[in-house]
């Protein structure tokens, strides 16, 4: 299997509200794919399927291999999620946050002993270590929470909005993590509101109003609307949508 | 040029946690002032004393002409503040949330509507909604128009555009301007590098301690380091053959390019006749100006405890 995710003509309504309307695309095993739009244009509802937690109302949605109708919790035991908003328990220790997703994906003792050897390790964590996750640097919090996400080694990892609020150096010491696992075979699906990190992605899509409107490499989506940055694509599509709305 | 807010050594801790760090600063009436910087540099715990929300651990503020501490009673009416969060009453509906704040500061949404009109026309369609159900743009503005309605002299808003989409990001600020117009200093504050280049003046600050105050211009101008990007087709490689060039003082990946620093103009030639050898083809090195974003990320280096 070389495609992480299939989606053909997805379509998800609520009532007579069409939230996603006929989506098409592929994500490729060791993909990092962008997946970014406006406020409303339908990527909440879109992301929601393609990590089980919702069924779509029409088309077909393959995720790590599952299908989203019938094998919804099969796509949530294969797949690994973080946000900015909520990832890890505040009031819980770094090993606490650890020993409890490895225990809801099922590790083993043992694994998940040495799970958190490897991240303390890994993130340089020894003198945080027995620290309450509310307590410890929001870029540390960040490298956990990824690393975490990653504790039962998923197919796919969703990123939504990762890096918000994040500070430059940080945001960027993120990527180069993104970009190890990705290296590893690990796709990774990631929303943003940072157009420079859109330019950091394989290839990237841009939901308007349900929608996809763009989809390709940065630098052929530039080429094709002549731009020279992403945000400049974000605003023409944006356009368009008020002038056929008009 | 009046002064609308006057700091004095102000500091805050939390327990242990030195969230602000001893500040001196001013703010001029009718500016838009920015404070630019990451998720727990200060900002909040700032807004959160200017406000009169928070007593400080040390120091004084004047918010215009009026003491924080002692002068809260007569400072509060005359602020308006959007908190970060989103603070209104879900389960009032758009027009009677903005009736409740009216009401609140003793006045009506007739006297002020001038103010707020651009904005509320956006979501008055939806004035019988519940403020619960709207969506993140129409709380925004919602929320904006209730911390406008009694006319303030001084408006606070508490990164009014995290989590907010470019091109509603844009409109935002575009708002923000037609306010200052009015007359309203109006102090804002945004982990988004990029729009400080909006305000007329910023402060640019991390863990607590402002690294800088200035215009956006002259924080870019003032950038001195020799700044260049450096543009390849192979990208995967680009990075690690600058690793193992050595005239480096630093580089990072900013959208398609890398922004590479030496110590002097000449060591960009030689990275040029470097990466050519690398078998870089179409390589493009061209100096350029520095963004906040560079400036941030050169101060923040400073910045380590």
């Amino acid at each position: 299997m070389n495609k992480a995710v299939v989606v053909r003509d997805l379509t998800k309504k609520f009532g007579t509200f069409t939230a996603v309307n006929k989506l098409n695309f592929e994500v490729d095993k060791g993909e990092v794919f962008g997946f970014l739009g406006a406020n409303g244009a339908g990527k909440t509802t879109a992301i929601k399927i393609l990590c089980g937690l919702s069924k779509p109302s029409s088309g077909q949605v393959t995720v790590a291999g599952f299908d989203a109708y019938k094998q919804s919790e099969l796509i949530k035991k294969n797949i690994g999620y973080m946000s900015q908003r909520f990832s890890l328990y505040d009031d819980l220790t770094i090993a606490e946050n650890i020993r409890f997703y490895g225990g809801i994906y099922g590790l083993k003792r043992v694994e998940i002993q040495s799970k958190i050897k490897e991240y303390v390790k890994k993130l340089n964590l020894e003198e945080f270590e027995g620290r309450k996750v509310i307590d410890l640097p929001l870029g540390i919090k960040q490298k956990l929470a990824f690393s975490v996400a990653n504790v039962h080694n998923p197919a796919i990892i969703f990123l939504d909005e990762p890096t918000s609020g994040v500070d430059p150096i940080t945001r960027r010491q993120f990527w180069d993590m993104i970009y190890l696992e990705a290296a590893h075979g690990k796709t990774i699906f990631v929303t943003t509101h940072y157009m420079d990190e859109a330019e950091y992605c394989d290839r990237i899509t841009i939901m308007v109003d349900g929608k996809i409107e763009a989809l390709d490499s940065p630098s052929k989506l530039k080429k094709e609307f002549n731009t020279q940055n992403i945000s400049e694509i974000f605003l023409k599509l944006s356009r368009k949508q008020n002038t056929s709305q008009n | 040029m009046k002064t609308a807010i006057e700091i004095e050594n102000l500091a805050h801790n939390y327990g242990l946690v030195k969230a602000l760090k001893p500040l001196n600063m001013s703010i001029e009436s009718g500016t838009l002032f920015g404070f630019i910087g990451p998720d727990g540099a200060g900002k909040t715990t700032l807004f959160r004393i200017l406000t009169s929300l928070l007593l400080p651990t040390q120091g004084k503020a004047k918010v215009l002409g009026l003491d924080v501490v002692n002068d809260f009673r007569k400072l509060r009416p005359l602020l308006g503040y959007m908190p970060g969060r989103f603070s209104l009453y879900q389960d009032l509906t758009v027009e009677e949330n903005l009736n409740f704040f009216a009401k609140l500061f003793k006045t009506s949404i007739e006297e002020n509507y001038h103010l707020i009109k651009d904005i509320y026309d956006q979501i008055a369609p939806f004035k019988n909604r519940l403020a619960g159900k709207l969506s993140g743009g129409m709380k925004q503005k919602l929320a904006l128009s209730c911390a406008l309605i009694h006319k303030p002299d001084l408006l606070f808003l508490d990164e009014p555009t995290t989590g907010v989409d470019v091109v509603s990001r844009a409109e935002f600020w575009e708002m923000l301007r037609k306010l200052k117009n009015h007359g309203i200093t109006i102090v804002v504050s945004t982990p988004y590098m990029d729009e400080a280049a909006l305000c007329d003046k910023v402060a640019l600050i991390q863990k607590g301690k402002i690294l800088q105050t200035d215009s956006p211009q002259n924080i870019m101008e003032n950038f001195s380091k020799p700044l260049f990007s450096v543009k390849s087709i192979n990208r995967n490689s680009l990075s690690k053959d600058i690793e193992t060039f050595g005239k480096t003082d630093s580089f990072y990946w900013f959208g398609d390019s890398i922004h590479w620093i030496g110590s002097d103009d000449k060591d960009a030639d030689l990275l040029r006749i470097y990466l050519q050898q690398k078998k870089h083809e179409d390589l493009e090195i061209e100096k350029i100006n520095a963004s906040i974003e560079d400036c941030f990320m050169d101060l923040m280096k400073g910045n380590h405890e």
